[in-house]
């Protein structure tokens, strides 16, 4: 009744491809945008700013760089959290060995030297596929653990091997409380998740569709594979490395290699698996689940527990935790095997029909 | 009918959800807030529990005993299993409740790491009892870290200086071997630098073998351990993987009285498994041991446990890591009441308060016994520009069944680690642009 494209006339083909074709979705879309511009910073604590949505948007943006790679190029990552590391590190030294590197500098150049390994350790897509493939990009992982780990000139030889930075702002305006900290994260995603969208509806992104479908097929009429596959490589990884620095920089602060561990690199490829390949909405969905689930499990367990009069320790809440986590996994995948995404479609499709379904 | 019946149970359960969270608020005593920062899950949970227990069985003490001077302690749990993205979100989550935390103890330096900045802007002490940065010992620089009763630094010093003992004065570590088999993490590598340091002093070689979180794989280690033959290990392990190394040096045959373990190497859970395995292995104590005969033990069992309020089990009451987690209470408590002594006795104390406090810390032996801690630990005395206090460390050897002390007390060598502290924290402080408060502002 309400969500009715009745009476809803594209005029152009400019009209009809636009990525909100239904005027509805346009006006939710920019609620949305305003709720999180404006409405969160208003209301929000700074809990729930270092604790969730910061780590939040971080993550959905990593896990955008995985869903260009894994949903829409088809090409199985297992070292996300490595190209993160190499974000975050190539960031930090830039903008401690450059004297008046910008933040946002150093953030796009880790980006660019993660998207220059992720072609680097991107090439064996041109020969192996699926495990194969996951297994090649899981040396990715280990080489460079072990090279933030062991080289001593990636850390500026902190004889720990944690690097820390602080001061950041972005000409002039300081990036320090959770609040500028949330709109700078997310001022980023926006951009990012744009371009994302772009991409994938433009001219590359259906390259990378056709090699994901059948890459002989798409080597027939004329798509280069090498050319789509490392491309792919590429945009994903410069995703992923900013995410990566923006992880190490604004959330950490003070950051080791363990916080891009393999699994990092697990975790996002399940945000992707479960939010739903090859959708942009779906690696919020997915970022949702994994960062926002656990949290809000361990703090909602106690609560129930109480209520019921049980008090539950804190090691039986963190295996309960654990379990349901588990369990929740399973149950989506049964579900809905193609993500929270494609829940999110159908439940669209039935409202569009909604209340007099045929 | 079914819809109204349920709007009417939901309101009735958000109901009687709002009114379980607003009555602590009117639960309104004098009540100082501690959150606790704990892991009871994960690789390193035999190694938490114990500590956990510790610190709450002693905050339950003081409470028992009537509070610190009438204010009662309060404390929230919150489990992070050992990650440093989960333990800051604890952090986060427990900071203001209950009028705000009075101080902080992550027992985990990557935790530590990552508080530092965040203690510093959200002025709330941060104790690391024998871990953390050791650089941080420098108070003027690190204002709010308190190192308190040893760092890395303190323990890898006396390791050396006890090894040079047995092998009869320091001339004669030249051309020795020393292994260090270490946890791959920003707590691992602590020791290193003086290591090297001491390294150069004395001629005697340094082989660093690292070894990946969370350590159940160190056939690699003991491999090269075998081969090239070190005159002594020292182990900086946590967790499972500490017992994983023992077993490792019973294969291969290394003689376990020449392996050193850190404080956190050092306590039941490491060597339970391995049993008569383990035996001879040596270990520093960090001012304690195992303590089961000591009076503040006594008066746990007998007003905690005996009032059956204990937290873990009974017997595990005043073994090594459950005292650590004793200590680091009571200090924690001791500095609250010495900022009480300057701001109002059974007042309700504020971070900031706190910190002085904790810089002013003086608990001398006759303070020590009246707590019970008689025989538990030496004087601790802090200061702005020393934010350790003490540095009396012993070596215990496990004899197959229990902890025995097998050394006198040795105390970190000043002249070799203060240039280091004072190098470090000039370093940290130049890297984040901060001034170092001077003696004046000490003062304040």
């Amino acid at each position: 009744m309400i969500y009715r494209e009745n009476g809803q006339f594209k005029t152009s083909y400019a009209a009809d491809q636009q990525i909100f074709p239904i005027v509805q979705d346009r006006w939710a879309m920019l609620l949305l945008l305003v709720v999180a511009f404006v409405g969160v910073p208003l209301l929000s604590s700074e809990y729930l700013f270092r604790a969730i949505f910061i780590p939040f948007l971080i993550l959905s943006l990593a896990a955008i760089g995985v869903n260009l790679l894994v949903g829409y190029c088809g090409q199985i990552t297992l070292g996300a959290g490595a190209f993160m590391a190499v974000g975050a590190y190539a960031a930090y030294n830039f903008s401690i060995r450059i004297d008046g590197m910008p933040l946002l500098g150093a953030l796009l150049l880790g980006g660019l030297s993660a998207a220059a390994m992720g072609i680097v350790f991107g090439a064996p897509s041109l020969r192996v596929r699926g495990l194969y493939l996951a297994m090649a990009t899981l040396a990715a992982q280990f080489f460079w653990d072990w090279a933030f780990l062991r080289i001593k000139w990636f850390t500026n030889d902190a004889p720990s091997g944690s690097v820390s930075i602080s001061h950041l702002q972005v000409m002039g305006w300081p990036i320090e409380s959770p609040v500028e900290k949330y709109l700078f994260c997310l001022t980023l995603l926006a951009v990012f998740a744009l371009a994302a969208k772009n991409l994938t509806r433009s001219s590359i992104g259906r390259q990378w569709m056709a090699i994901r479908d059948m890459d002989v097929a798409a080597e027939v009429i004329g798509i280069r594979p090498m050319f789509a596959k490392l491309s792919a490589f590429a945009v994903s990884s410069f995703y992923v490395g900013v995410a990566g620095a923006l992880w190490g920089f604004v959330h950490l602060s003070s950051w080791e290699p363990a916080a891009f561990s393999v699994d990092r690199s697990f975790q996002l490829l399940f945000m992707v698996i479960i939010g739903g390949m090859g959708s942009i909405m779906g690696s919020f969905f997915g970022a949702a689940f994994i960062v926002v689930l656990p949290i809000f499990l361990n703090q909602m367990l106690p609560w129930l527990g109480e209520l019921v009069g049980l008090s539950i320790s804190t090691a039986a809440v963190s295996h309960a935790e654990f379990m349901i986590f588990g369990a929740l996994i399973v149950f989506f995948l049964i579900v809905e095997p193609h993500g929270i995404a494609r829940l999110w479609s159908t439940g669209k499709e039935k409202l569009r029909l909604w209340p007099f379904p045929h | 009918m079914k819809l109204r019946k349920l709007a009417l149970a939901a309101s009735l359960a958000t109901l009687g959800l709002s009114s379980l969270i607003t009555a602590p608020a009117y639960a309104q005593a004098k009540e100082q807030f501690f959150p606790v920062l704990v892991y009871r899950t994960g690789a390193y949970g035999p190694n938490g529990t114990p500590w956990a227990n510790g610190y709450i069985d002693y905050f339950k003490l003081v409470n028992a005993k009537g509070g610190m001077n009438g204010v009662k302690i309060i404390f929230e749990e919150c489990e992070f299993g050992y990650a440093t993205d989960r333990g800051v979100e604890c952090y986060e989550r427990l900071k203001g409740k209950h009028g705000g935390a009075t101080l902080v103890q992550p027992l985990s330096t990557g935790v530590t790491f990552a508080l530092t900045e965040k203690a510093a802007t959200d002025k709330i002490p941060l104790i690391t009892a024998g871990y953390g940065r050791s650089e941080s010992q420098n108070g003027a620089v690190f204002a709010w870290n308190f190192p308190l009763l040893g760092t890395y630094w303190v323990g890898a010093d006396v390791a050396i200086q006890h090894i040079a003992k047995k092998e009869g004065g320091f001339d004669k570590l030249k051309g020795k071997k020393i292994a260090l088999v270490y946890h791959d993490s920003p707590y691992g590598k602590e020791p290193i630098p003086l290591l090297q340091e001491r390294a150069k002093m004395h001629g005697f070689d340094v082989q660093l073998l690292p070894v990946a979180h969370p350590g159940v794989e160190q056939k690699a280690t003991w491999l090269q351990i075998r081969q090239n033959k070190p005159d002594y290990v020292l182990l900086w392990g946590w967790g499972v993987m500490n017992s994983t190394s023992l077993k490792e040096a019973q294969a291969t045959g290394y003689p376990r009285e020449k392996m050193y373990g850190i404080w956190w190497a050092g306590a039941e859970p490491d060597v339970k498994d391995v049993g008569a395995g383990a035996k001879g292995y040596n270990a520093l104590a960090l001012q304690h041991g195992a303590e089961p005969n000591s009076k503040v033990v006594k008066d746990i069992l007998a007003m905690v446990h005996g009032k059956s309020q204990g937290t873990g089990p009974k017997e595990e009451v005043g073994q090594v890591l459950y005292m650590r987690g004793v200590l680091s209470s009571m200090l924690a408590i001791e500095g609250v009441k010495k900022a009480q002594e300057r701001h109002g006795r059974g007042k309700i104390m504020s971070g900031e308060q706190v910190r002085w406090g904790l810089e002013n810390l003086d608990l001398d032996q006759k303070a020590l016994d009246g707590l019970g801690f008689a025989g538990v630990m030496r004087p601790v005395q802090t200061s702005c520009l020393d934010h350790m206090g003490s540095s009396w460390v012993r070596v215990h050897t496990w004899d197959g069944a229990k902890w025995n002390f097998s050394s006198d007390w040795y105390q970190a060598d000043e002249k070799v680690i203060r240039p280091m502290v004072m190098l470090a924290s000039g370093r940290y402080a130049e890297e984040k642009k901060l001034k170092p408060r001077t003696p004046e502002e000490c003062k304040q």
